[in-house]
């Protein structure tokens, strides 16, 4: 069954886009990562015009986020103090994202930008992330504790900065400056490639900051839904590239998804959560890489300046 | 030598009266099975007929060879930048792009046989016939470009698989002697906006008669409303789709709520 899409002004398969979304929203809710970066590629290889696919994506992924912020909440594992300092350096990010991307635009070189940065970024994390859940799986085997466990007293050095704050919901006492600077990094990154940048929040949360899984991932959707609420709004705003049909049904198929994969999240420990986050980042980075390393069976393509949209 | 000689100078006489005195030439007369296609919720594609007669009088002059017929549709003209991807060391990347600032985004051109048996390559590229003809630089000098060209090749490749581009070599149908139909199929993926056909007849590789007319492809009922409102309103619209979006996930949350 076809429906038109009005902004995309394409027909599209409606099964096709709910058992994507669908999928999409599983992952989304069981690693607490907007899955926008699994997303916007998908539809894009749909024939989705690619603005039309990153504003239209924004607005599912605020919905899906929705759904898993109120569960998180209700489990009260939800930190809104570190989820404020993070909206707001995400804010500032953001706007030096934009201004970065729009001047390659002028340069014509955006779109190798994009290709490159998911490379490295997604086959740096992804690889870092595989070697710390594979050594940790050994360190279990070995029948040694799987993480060095955080000692009284004891922090990196970046914790120790000035402007300390006691964030109680997330057991942390750290100093503002690099939550904040990660933030700046995380709204830049997301502006750029248009994705909730979750995929690093959640991570870098765990491994620098040494926060709880649990409340990692609650405030970790929190800062991606008030950043995609706000990204829905200016796309719609500024290039009127929010296609209405598209998100309904990607909302459809991604918060019944994102429902089982929260459920899913609860039966999985740790270790594992870890091992599989990181292959799904690393998989993404190495399709990525796949179009940058061989060469293509048309090296032409066809681009309609989106201003003629 | 004297006969052939004879012949010679009636064809030149044809030729030139076709030119010269248009009330003996024949002339087409050309209608359309619609000249709207809108799109609905469940548009996926549509299909439009070309209705053409040749119409001759007493004083035509007879033709030894059979009429032919070229229809070429089309669609709304955008700004198209080809790329091409090249190596760079280790990695494949867009190094060279060329602009094609006036380009139709959707083309047909629909012949009742080859366009090869109708007239010479020569022809076909004077009077700019075909996809590859149709498509061309009008500055000849660019023409000339071989890079241009193989970027001309590669939009065309491209668009046609897409379904963008096509040729119907057998896309018009002759249904007497003079009467002939061509269906034109515009896919769900041809832009919105109006679009021209262009039809021409043909005889020994002569262009006879020409007419033109044309149609449009709109949005219309929730498509156009949906579309209009974004471009209107986008405050409006961008506060709807976040407000829509929260309360799936809201709904979301209390349908499957279990703790």
């Amino acid at each position: 069954m076809q429906i038109y899409l009005p902004i995309a002004e394409l027909p599209i398969s409606i099964l096709t886009v709910l058992a994507l979304s669908g999928a999409v929203g599983f992952i989304s809710g069981l690693f607490g990562v907007g899955g926008g970066f699994l997303l916007t590629p998908l539809l894009i290889f749909l024939d989705i015009p690619p603005a039309v696919a990153v504003a239209t994506v924004a607005a599912q992924v605020a919905g899906s986020s929705t759904t898993g912020v109120l569960t998180y909440w209700r489990r009260r594992a939800l930190d809104f103090k570190l989820g404020g300092i993070l909206v707001a350096g995400g804010i500032l990010g953001t706007l030096l994202g934009v201004l970065f991307f729009n001047s390659m635009r002028r340069l014509g070189q955006l779109e190798l930008v994009i290709t490159l940065s998911y490379v490295t970024l997604f086959t740096v994390i992804g690889g870092l992330m595989l070697y710390g859940a594979l050594r940790a799986m050994l360190r279990i085997r070995a029948g040694k504790p799987a993480r060095l466990r955080r000692r009284a007293g004891t922090h990196p050095w970046w914790m120790g900065l000035p402007w300390r704050m006691r964030f109680p919901h997330s057991q942390l006492y750290c100093s503002v400056i690099p939550i904040a600077l990660l933030a700046v990094v995380i709204g830049f990154i997301g502006a750029v490639l248009g994705v909730g940048g979750g995929f690093i929040l959640v991570p870098a949360l765990i491994y620098f900051f040494r926060i709880p899984t649990a409340v990692v991932v609650g405030t970790s959707l929190f800062q991606i839904l008030m950043t995609m609420t706000g990204a829905t709004i200016l796309h719609a705003l500024t290039n009127q590239s929010v296609d209405l049909v598209l998100a309904i049904l990607l909302l459809l198929g991604g918060v019944i998804g994102a429902q089982f994969g929260g459920r899913a999240a609860r039966n999985l420990n740790v270790e594992s959560f870890r091992l599989l986050l990181a292959l799904l980042i690393l998989s993404v980075g190495l399709r990525f890489a796949i179009e940058l390393f061989i060469a293509p069976s048309e090296p032409f393509s066809v681009v309609l300046p989106e201003s003629a949209r | 030598m004297n006969r052939l000689g004879r012949i010679v100078a009636m064809l030149a006489l044809m030729a030139g009266g076709a030119i010269s005195a248009p009330a003996r030439a024949e002339t087409l007369i050309a209608a359309m099975s619609s000249h709207q296609i809108q799109i609905t919720s469940n548009y996926t594609g549509s299909q439009l007929t070309v209705f053409g007669l040749v119409e001759r009088d007493g004083r035509t002059a007879a033709r030894g060879d059979p009429y032919d017929i070229i229809v070429t549709v089309r669609g709304p003209r955008r700004m198209l930048l080809v790329r091409e991807k090249e190596r760079l060391g280790p990695i494949w990347i867009n190094r060279t792009q060329r602009r094609f600032p006036d380009s139709s985004v959707f083309m047909t051109v629909a012949s009742n046989r080859p366009l090869h048996e109708i007239m010479s390559e020569e022809t076909a590229r004077r009077e700019r016939i075909g996809l590859d003809n149709a498509q061309r630089m009008k500055d000849p000098a660019l023409d000339l470009d071989v890079t241009t060209a193989r970027f001309q090749e590669g939009l065309i490749r491209i668009l046609s698989e897409k379904g963008l581009f096509s040729q119907e070599e057998r896309g018009v149908t002759f249904l007497s002697n003079t009467l002939f139909s061509a269906p034109i199929d515009v896919p769900a993926t041809a832009p919105t906006g109006s679009y021209e056909i262009d039809i021409v007849l043909y005889a020994g590789g002569v262009p006879l008669a020409r007419q033109t007319t044309n149609f449009e492809v709109v949005k219309s009922g929730i498509e156009q409303r949906l579309a209009s409102g974004a471009h209107d309103q986008p405050l409006l619209y961008g506060l709807a789709t976040v407000i829509l979006a929260l309360l799936f996930g809201w709904i979301a949350s209390v349908v499957f709520r279990r703790d």
